[in-house]
């Protein structure tokens, strides 16, 4: 019982930059933007967080400007994607490549420096529930946060109207644009917001999680964040139960291999991918669904006046 | 244009002048060498250790050397290309710090046969490409002393990158080092197969932590282990460089390594004309393994132990797999009386005794 406890507390640390920049990803490709720069603007965020923080020693600074920079390069993005309409998956790519690169100049400073792990946060009485209290509610305050990004995320697509504007600029921006919606400008909107999101995302990371700086450390989770959003079939929850998902088997495979189980280090090292992939697609396999929540104009430039 | 040919004359002329007026001004250039690395410098690990002992041969031999390096080359088409440009401009000797840079070194090497080249932890070698490596697993020994007496729990965790043999003589020696001091020791093993993903790395350390290990160690290249220990209050010890500013309380020494000495004898030899192509496996004896500065933490006579292990491996009284080597199946593997040989050691695959779990298979 201990033991599951333990995986399931390393499980949500593991998972929550993956919500963070899956969730924004959401939005964007929902506006039927495709960035593939995740995970440059994760990087971009993770330096910019690490030296707002080792500068003023606040972590939520170091936040908000992890979130400021990865908005900043989902600006340029946008700029060359949505303005200038540029090939969107070469214009992502590109912003991948760029970020991985910048985010490089700039921390070389930053290599030697060492944070202190920011404490976690114990929710008064949930806490102390037996089992949940653990799980859920002594993580870090982004944690939280998560959740809460999440509880909007899905009110916003779902139950709020500027929701469902931004889902038909994803399906036909023809039509939102005969109906006097800006598509353009809603596109950079949502553009901003997942760059944002990334950036926390990247925040999270060299602040909180492994609070260190070192070239590349995202190690793919921006690429694996994309392919979340696809295997959930663009809905909220299953990127949520994704993100978790592939965090926990990460998380009990160590388990597994420290308490000696006798399986191949690299049969348990892919799990992690066998498995959210296999139960992403078991449980979105119903193809009328996927047309439904998949955005028709995903990855296509749009035309104001064509 | 006209003016680029006058120059470039001048240039050939004042070439002809140098040669023809002898050898002294000749013997003012200095030598160039080249450095290729596989990752970013940085501030703690492999590629770091190299460029300080760049660093340490530029200090002793000043103006008689000129170096040039080029970081985060990977291994395969590329590192040829940045190998064939240090040839190809002048370098007369060329390190190449990486074991994927094996084939592409030698490949070069044939087409330049007067540079001369030394490729680290390979195994191929030519008339003008020897190679060198060093005995980590001479620290990982002396690490092991101090982790079997600071721990209470009697279980240290290791986090590997991958089962190769140079990472399997460091759990192994780690975990003989250690049981010799404390023989109810024991040692679990995470894999992340990745050489580099502070997250995971953190979360291996992290998960062993939480299986009852009171003192971390890794075969990885982030300090994240080091700090994932000090978060939790216990021990860790650093690897490749001194880890010590990411876990102050949490960092008891390091295994470092020391290349400066060997690449300034190695120019040397290049500038004297002497070099000869060889397989250097150094150990703490040739002053390639040292221990980072041990933390005030550890009692003197845990450090006089280790201190004694130390001059007895440089002495070449004490073997970290000196016999009786016993695996984990109990299937002896070096006799009593005997210490592994070098072949031996070179391609070993398996977990010795107290190491806990089985090896993954190939």
């Amino acid at each position: 019982m201990d033991t599951l406890i333990a995986i399931l507390i390393a499980t949500v640390g593991a998972g929550t930059p993956l919500v963070f920049a899956a969730l924004g990803e959401l939005v964007v490709e929902k506006s039927g933007v495709l960035n593939l720069g995740v995970e440059g603007m994760m990087l971009v965020g993770a330096i910019a967080a690490f030296a707002a923080t080792s500068a003023t020693g606040n972590m939520w600074l170091g936040v908000a400007a992890g979130m400021v920079a990865g908005a900043g390069m989902a600006l340029v993005f946008g700029v060359l994607a949505l303005t200038l309409q540029a090939n969107q998956v070469a214009a992502g790519l590109a912003l991948t490549i760029f970020g991985v690169g910048l985010s490089a100049f700039v921390g070389k400073p930053y290599e030697s420096v060492a944070l202190q792990a920011p404490q976690v946060l114990h929710v008064p009485v949930l806490a102390d529930l037996p089992v949940l209290g653990p799980i859920l509610f002594s993580q870090q305050p982004l944690v939280y946060l998560s959740w809460v990004l999440f509880a909007l995320v899905a009110w916003f697509l779902y139950k709020s109207r500027s929701g469902l504007v931004l889902r038909s600029v994803g399906e036909s921006p023809t039509s939102a644009n005969a109906l006097g919606y800006p598509v353009i400008g809603i596109r950079y909107l949502a553009t901003l917001f997942g760059g944002a999101m990334a950036g926390v995302g990247g925040a999270y990371l060299s602040i909180i999680y492994t609070p260190l700086w070192v070239e590349g450390m995202t190690a793919g989770r921006g690429w694996i964040a994309l392919a979340l959003v696809v295997f959930a079939t663009w809905r909220p929850a299953r990127v949520l139960i994704g993100a978790y998902l592939f965090g926990g088997v990460t998380i009990t495979q160590f388990f597994a291999q420290g308490a000696g189980a006798a399986i191949a280090s690299q049969l348990l090292s892919s799990l992690p991918y066998l498995a959210t992939i296999v139960v992403l697609v078991l449980i979105s396999r119903n193809p009328n669904l996927i047309r439904l929540n998949a955005p028709v104009s995903l990855g296509k430039s749009y035309h104001p006046g064509g | 244009m006209k003016g680029s040919m006058f120059a470039r004359g001048g240039a050939a002329l004042g070439a002809a002048a140098a040669l023809a007026f002898g050898g002294a001004a000749l013997a003012q250039q200095p030598l160039k060498i080249g450095f290729v690395y596989v990752s970013p410098i940085g501030d703690a690990g492999w590629t770091f250790q190299h460029d300080s002992g760049r660093k340490e041969m530029e200090k002793v031999l000043g103006a008689k050397v000129a170096t040039k390096y080029v970081e985060n080359v990977p291994e395969g088409a590329d590192a040829e290309r940045v190998i064939r440009e240090f040839a190809a401009t002048g370098h007369q000797l060329v390190f190449t710090t990486s074991f994927g840079y094996m084939n592409p070194t030698v490949k070069v090497a044939k087409a330049f046969p007067k540079v001369n080249f030394e490729h680290a932890t390979g195994y191929k070698r030519d008339k003008n490409v020897g190679t060198y490596n060093a005995r980590f697993y001479e620290g990982r020994y002396l690490t092991g002393i101090i982790a079997g007496k600071m721990t209470k729990s009697n279980v240290a965790g290791y986090v590997g990158a991958y089962p190769i043999p140079e990472v399997l003589q460091g759990i192994n020696a780690f975990t003989r080092g250690m049981r010799s001091v404390n023989p109810k020791a024991e040692v679990r093993v995470i894999w992340v197969n990745s050489w580099y993903d502070p997250g995971r790395e953190r979360e291996a350390a992290m998960t062993l932590i939480s299986q009852g290990a009171d003192v971390i160690t890794q075969h990885t290249d982030s300090t994240a282990p080091v700090q994932a220990a000090e978060e939790k209050g216990v021990y860790a010890f650093g690897y490749h460089s001194d880890m010590s500013k990411y876990g102050p309380k949490a960092h008891l020494t390091a295994t470092t390594h020391q290349w400066g000495a060997f690449y300034t004898k190695v120019a040397q030899d290049t500038l004297a004309g002497k070099w000869q192509p060889s397989n250097i496996w150094g150990g703490i004896k040739d002053g390639m393994i040292k221990l980072a500065p041990i933390n005030p933490a550890v009692p003197k006579d845990v450090r006089d132990l280790a201190a004694k292990a130390e001059s007895e491996i440089a002495g070449g009284k004490l073997h970290p797999f000196g016999g009786p080597v016993k695996d984990q199946s109990g299937k002896e593997r070096v006799p009593a009386g005997k210490s592994m040989p070098d072949d031996q050691l070179a391609v070993m695959d398996y977990y010795v005794e107290g190491v806990v779990g089985q090896l993954p298979k190939k």
